[in-house]
């Protein structure tokens, strides 16, 4: 089989996402895991890149990566953080870990040869139109998706009252 | 209007020659490859000479507007040698590794800030057919890569251990964070007037005049919120309390040496030029020469200058105005600067995003 350019940067960004994902959960330091973690968000929107789901990766990059990891990076900053987390792990935690990690390594392995690869499914680089993305998100039709863009956008109000009243001097 | 101008200008025939050429002798991913490899060089070379030509800039204009005479005098004629001299002595100097700090995360810092300076700098639309990164979705890529800068600056704060350095940290991350929000009305408004967030769909969709003229008052406040704006996503004065040098020493960059700290301030540099070159994009056309409906003759002569002539010109142009902002306003307080823009900016950018769509909607704007 011949290695096509797009399937070389497909193993380095998953490659790189392995390797951050797991240095995110063994580093001693939260603000380092902090930083593995902005780096596997850089690989999940590098993918949605090669997708050609640009609007996907640009959200990705500034609500996760612009977002999330500055609130994480903030309240670690903000709050009194242990310098070092290896702590001895209790051995009943050690085997919910084991369990959790073979479970979840067999379903994904299941998964992936019940299923095939989708190898051709995606034209490779080829730009999705935002104005179809756009579409979708406040369309009523079948594939619509109006109410679920309502009922969050009242969800993140009802979160922004109850911040300010809780920040509010007496 | 004759629109003909469009076609002479591009070089997309040029790019597709170079891919077709490359073709020929290689694979077509080799090919894809080595072209890549080229444009990255090109755009470090122009990123680090585009900062060479602000420092320059910036001593110059300071030195007027402060009637000083010395960047005239100091190296050279006009000055032009104190920056080479510069850049050399910051080549050469030693990066100092602390002792009571993250290394890794203090290494990294740097780094982060300028990858989002870069990426934002090659979404640029330089020339017809000569833009590096042309997404769909541009203007919304552009601010999306430029809020990773801000987490480089909060780990530069926190990892090298000192309170200046935080104290800097934590107050440019509560103000970037901010100021993005207004910033990105903005650019939402000039989006709802050109119809597309293609950075060269927006240029393009201004050939019949620049969106400052079809938008007229609606997108002239917009333009002046932005301007506000880009100010202090750019880290500059009046909104340089992250590195205000008579309370922090240097701010969130105290702690670096050498070319580590040279990196904050390419960044720094080209923040504002990248600021610049959207507002030119979004406000002033691009690389869209200059039009006065009726004078055929006048079109003509300006459809003459190449478009990097134009987009540099007036990129210069909003740089300059940002300089004038920088030295002669005083510098904000961290208060001041939360109150401008919660309770005047933002709000007032909403509005201006409604009237933009209510007046195009209505087909109010030209």
């Amino acid at each position: 089989m011949e290695i096509t350019l797009q399937q070389i940067v497909f193993g380095v960004v998953a490659l790189m996402m392995a390797v951050c994902s797991v240095l995110s959960v063994t580093t001693g330091r939260i603000l380092r895991a902090a930083t593995a973690l902005l780096f596997v968000l850089f690989g999940t929107a590098g993918l949605y890149f090669m997708l050609g789901y640009t609007y996907l990766g640009a959200v990705q990059l500034s609500v996760y990566a612009g977002g999330i990891v500055v609130l994480y990076v903030f309240s670690i900053l903000l709050t009194r953080s242990d310098k070092n987390m290896n702590r001895r792990i209790p051995r009943g935690r050690w085997f919910a870990a084991t369990v959790a990690v073979v479970t979840g390594f067999f379903l994904t392995v299941f998964l992936l040869f019940t299923n095939g690869f989708a190898l051709n499914t995606v034209p490779a680089l080829v730009e999705q139109n935002p104005a179809g993305v756009g579409e979708a998100l406040v369309g009523m039709d079948k594939y619509g998706f109006i109410l679920p863009f309502e009922a969050i956008s009242v969800l993140l109000l009802a979160c922004m009252i109850g911040a300010i009243m809780i920040a509010r001097k007496h | 209007m004759n629109q003909a101008f469009l076609d002479y200008y591009s070089l997309e025939p040029l790019t597709g020659w170079i891919h077709r050429t490359l073709c020929g002798v290689m694979p077509e991913d080799w090919a894809v490859f080595l072209e890549g490899l080229v444009i990255g060089v090109v755009i470090l070379l122009a990123y680090a000479l585009l900062a060479v030509v602000l420092i320059y800039m910036e001593r110059r204009v300071c030195g007027a507007f402060q009637c000083r005479i010395g960047p005239n005098r100091v190296g050279g004629r006009g000055g032009l040698l104190q920056v080479p001299a510069d850049v050399l002595k910051i080549l050469t100097k030693e990066i100092i590794r602390l002792k009571k700090s993250d290394h890794l995360l203090y290494e990294l810092a740097p780094y982060l800030v300028i990858l989002a300076s870069v990426v934002s700098f090659s979404c640029l639309p330089w020339h017809k057919g000569a833009q590096v990164l042309d997404l769909e979705i541009g203007v919304f890529f552009v601010l999306a890569a430029s809020s990773i800068g801000v987490l480089g600056i909060l780990l530069a704060g926190w990892s090298s251990n000192s309170k200046y350095t935080l104290i800097g940290a934590v107050r440019s991350g509560a103000m970037i964070i901010s100021y993005e929000l207004s910033l990105g009305i903005t650019v939402l408004t000039m989006v709802v007037l050109s119809g597309t967030m293609s950075i060269s769909g927006i240029v393009e969709s201004q050939a019949g005049g620049w969106n400052i003229f079809r938008g007229h008052i609606v997108a002239v406040v917009a333009f002046i919120i932005y301007l506000i704006a880009g100010n202090a996503e750019a880290n500059r004065g009046p909104f340089d309390l992250a590195e205000a040098e008579q309370e922090l020493t240097a701010g969130y960059h105290t702690e670096y040496s050498g070319m580590h700290f040279g990196f904050f301030y390419l960044a720094e540099y080209l923040n504002l030029f990248i600021t610049a070159g959207i507002a030119t994009t979004l406000f002033l056309g691009g690389w869209m020469p200059f039009h006065v409906a009726g004078l055929d003759g006048f079109n003509a002569v300006m459809d003459y200058i190449p478009g990097i002539v134009w987009f540099l010109g007036k990129t210069f142009f909003v740089v300059f105005l940002l300089m004038w902002i920088r030295w002669t306003f005083p510098r904000l307080r961290i208060d001041q600067v939360l109150t401008l823009e919660w309770k005047y900016l933002m709000p007032l950018s909403l509005l201006v995003m409604m009237v933009m769509t209510v007046f195009k909607v209505f087909g109010l704007v030209f």
